[in-house]
């Protein structure tokens, strides 16, 4: 192993924060490989034996066919060189074909994308304003009214059925009240803006379309909001905590010993460690947005990744939904891979670790 | 409790040990009963008996110190107060036992058969339908009723296996280490890899749509919690003295696990599943809404909102079994909090979000 210490010396010598990004980068990448195992795995397990299934009856009698017919897929090899396959399939952006628009999956998922990244971000966007000015409010406030208030509102937050919720929105605010101009991204018959990011609201403004603009956010509050409530009552409950432990420790006694303006105190003495450890939590919240877009989007007829999911999940389209799941694993990772490094940039403790 | 393996853990960075000056009396008082000495007879023994004429009586003012007195003692009292007898604890219990009530004696509540079709269909709600009938005139009431009798002991039995799996798999990873611990943590981090509902709904469409299926599949999906939090526990445990002295004693790996750590595992892991009860019914119901979990004609909360979404001007299909989910999961959640203040006072004294 001697010749390992060079290495290892240049290693130790990198900055923290690149080691720090390289090891995370490792692990990253290892990760995804789990995931195209599991979704191998889990492809694996379906009962009913495929040969059948794409054969037929007949042609599935008939030893010399299904023989010919596994050879020509794959099928007689060895399970680890299957895994191989599959994942060269994978690299080259083949995903199967979807039994319920006989398309690849790779095309839908390139075409449902983008609907899905505009709801799940500005879902996170009201939820970390939502979410963290009511954690922090509650945590000022503590075991008064306005925080038994909050407490009430955040364990209703993350104990609402999503997929009822919006169903409830939907006939609340489209049936009966007519706020909410119902269901899809933009009005039937109204051409969807030059595609540039793929997000409705965005490229409308790129391109000075404002009526689509206002179009857009109209269809995209509703769901945003029903989306974003679970994750509201999580980051009220997480905020208020860690807001909470801050509050206790002798630097903020000194802080206002020291007579430094309340207002200070708070700002700059206890938020600032305080909200930190949310960006962390903020991550984790993102996946569980890209769930509930599952939920959400079938009830909305959102045409992004959730609807084509439930869809697939009604229809058992199986390449559909292991494709659907896959990519939302690897934004997942990829997402908190970008979290930890705002983390370890913002905190340099981490870096240590 | 979802995070992704070797992500920055917020609570890890934060929780150095507690600083007793650091700690907020007034926290303090709330937490440790006050022992029988320094209760609250002692505390207004001294005014009292400064107010028999020892002292000038212009010095102390009885009343005023008797006032105070008193309101002192309220404040222990409040303190002092079980979790148990706190409003939201109270109402938990409420809800729940009314749940359990409708579960066990169903048949004898409900005034339809659930899956008789013997009434008109699509009624809105009315005095001989409470809750309206469906959309081949089945009376909702009923079905929301025997709806209990499937979700309650399936969420129950749920969290009870997957707490346990979890917790046998984290101790075989904390205590024996070796490629065991690999084996089993790196399988957890790949769970945590996936936004929960995303997995549980591939490994149910994997396997089959069913309601097993989709138990199986939120097992999988919330196992790993467990196992993280057990050999966590375990990792540092491991190393008491208290441990090694029954090493050295000659008791056995099995003995010491279940005499010298369990005592100290058992706490944190009630609390993971008290507080996890409201997530498996949430799954559960949402695998159910996309299909994936009891098939008709049973009757289960979560597929019959997804029949009030097909019928979507009929109101009444979807609001009341949703509604049952809400008060299952919140009550749940009500109690898993205390549940939590009981047994860790440490996360308590963070904050009882």
């Amino acid at each position: 192993m001697t010749f390992l210490a060079p290495v290892a010396r240049r290693w130790y010598a990198l900055p923290g924060l690149l080691r720090f990004t390289l090891r995370r980068l490792a692990a990253g990448l290892l990760l995804v490989l789990g995931i195209t195992l599991v979704s191998f795995v889990l492809t694996q397990l379906v009962p009913g034996d495929p040969v059948t299934a794409n054969l037929g009856e007949r042609a599935a009698a008939d030893p010399a066919v299904v023989e010919a017919w596994r050879r020509q897929n794959g099928l007689d090899l060895p399970l680890p060189q299957q895994y191989l396959n599959y994942l060269g399939n994978l690299l080259q952006g083949d995903l199967g074909t979807s039994q319920q628009s006989h398309r690849p999956v790779t095309q839908d998922l390139g075409q449902f994308m983008s609907a899905t990244f505009e709801l799940a971000l500005a879902a996170i966007a009201v939820a970390l304003v939502l979410g963290v000015g009511l954690g922090v409010m509650a945590a000022m406030r503590r075991d008064r009214l306005a925080d038994q208030i909050i407490r009430v509102v955040s364990l209703t937050g993350v104990s609402v059925p999503t997929f009822w919720l919006s169903l409830v929105a939907m006939y609340v605010f489209y049936a009966q009240l007519g706020i909410s101009p119902g269901s899809g991204r933009l009005n039937p018959g109204t051409t969807p803006p030059p595609d540039v990011t793929g997000l409705y609201t965005v490229d409308a403004v790129l391109s000075g379309q404002w009526t689509v603009l206002g179009e857009a956010a109209a269809h995209l509050w509703l769901p945003a909001l029903v989306l974003a409530i679970f994750t509201i009552g999580s980051l009220t409950r997480f905020t208020r905590a860690s807001v909470l432990e801050v509050v206790g420790n002798d630097y903020v006694r000194a802080g206002r010993a020291k007579g430094l303006a309340p207002s200070y105190v708070t700002f700059g003495y206890i938020l600032r460690p305080a909200l930190v450890s949310v960006i962390t939590v903020a991550g984790l919240a993102f996946g569980n947005l890209l769930g509930g877009a599952v939920l959400v989007e079938a009830v909305f007829s959102w045409p992004g990744l959730g609807a084509y999911a439930y869809r697939g999940a009604l229809t058992l389209d199986l390449p559909a939904i292991m494709g659907v799941s896959l990519v939302v694993a690897v934004v997942y990772v990829v997402v908190n891979f970008v979290v930890d490094l705002l983390y370890a940039v913002v905190d340099p403790r981490i870096r240590l670790g | 409790m979802s995070g992704n393996p070797e992500s920055v853990n917020p609570k890890s960075v934060s929780s150095e040990p507690v600083n007793p000056k650091s700690v907020n009396p007034e926290v303090v008082r709330s937490q440790t009963p006050a022992p029988p000495a320094a209760g609250p007879g002692i505390r207004d023994a001294g005014p009292r008996g400064a107010a028999t004429g020892t002292v000038g009586p212009g010095t102390v003012r009885p009343r005023a110190a008797a006032r105070t007195a008193r309101r002192l003692d309220r404040e222990d009292a409040s303190a002092m107060r079980s979790p148990w007898l706190r409003p939201l604890s109270v109402v938990g219990l409420a809800i729940l036992a009314l749940f359990l009530f409708l579960a066990v004696a169903a048949p004898l509540v409900a005034p339809y058969d659930p899956i008789a079709q013997d009434s008109m269909k699509l009624l809105p709600p009315s005095a001989e339908h409470w809750f309206g009938t469906d959309q081949i005139g089945r009376d909702v009431f009923s079905r929301v009723i025997y709806g209990a009798r499937l979700s309650l002991p399936v969420a129950l039995l749920l969290v009870a296996v997957a707490c346990a799996v979890g917790t046998l798999l984290g101790a075989i990873a904390g205590y024996f280490g070796g490629w065991a611990e690999g084996l089993i943590m790196r399988s957890a981090d790949l769970v945590f890899a996936f936004p929960g509902i995303i997995l549980a709904m591939a490994v149910v469409a994997a396997l089959g749509p069913d309601l097993v299926n989709a138990v199986l599949a939120v097992v999988i999906v919330s196992w790993p919690a467990y196992s993280r939090v057990v050999r966590g526990m375990i990792l540092s445990m491991r190393e008491e003295n208290y441990v090694h002295a029954s090493r050295l004693l000659g008791a056995s790996s099995l003995r010491t696990l279940w005499v010298d750590v369990r005592p100290g595992v058992v706490g944190p892991i009630v609390v993971l599943a008290a507080l996890d009860v409201g997530n498996a019914v949430l799954t559960l119901s949402g695998l159910s809404f996309l299909g994936l979990g009891a098939r008709p004609p049973v009757a289960e909360w979560g597929s019959m909102v997804a029949s009030g979404a097909q019928y979507f001007d009929k109101w009444w299909l979807g609001v009341f079994p949703g509604l049952a989910i809400l008060l299952v999961v919140l009550a749940a959640n009500f109690l898993g909090d205390t549940v939590r203040d009981v047994l860790d006072p440490r996360s308590a004294r963070r904050g009882r979000a």
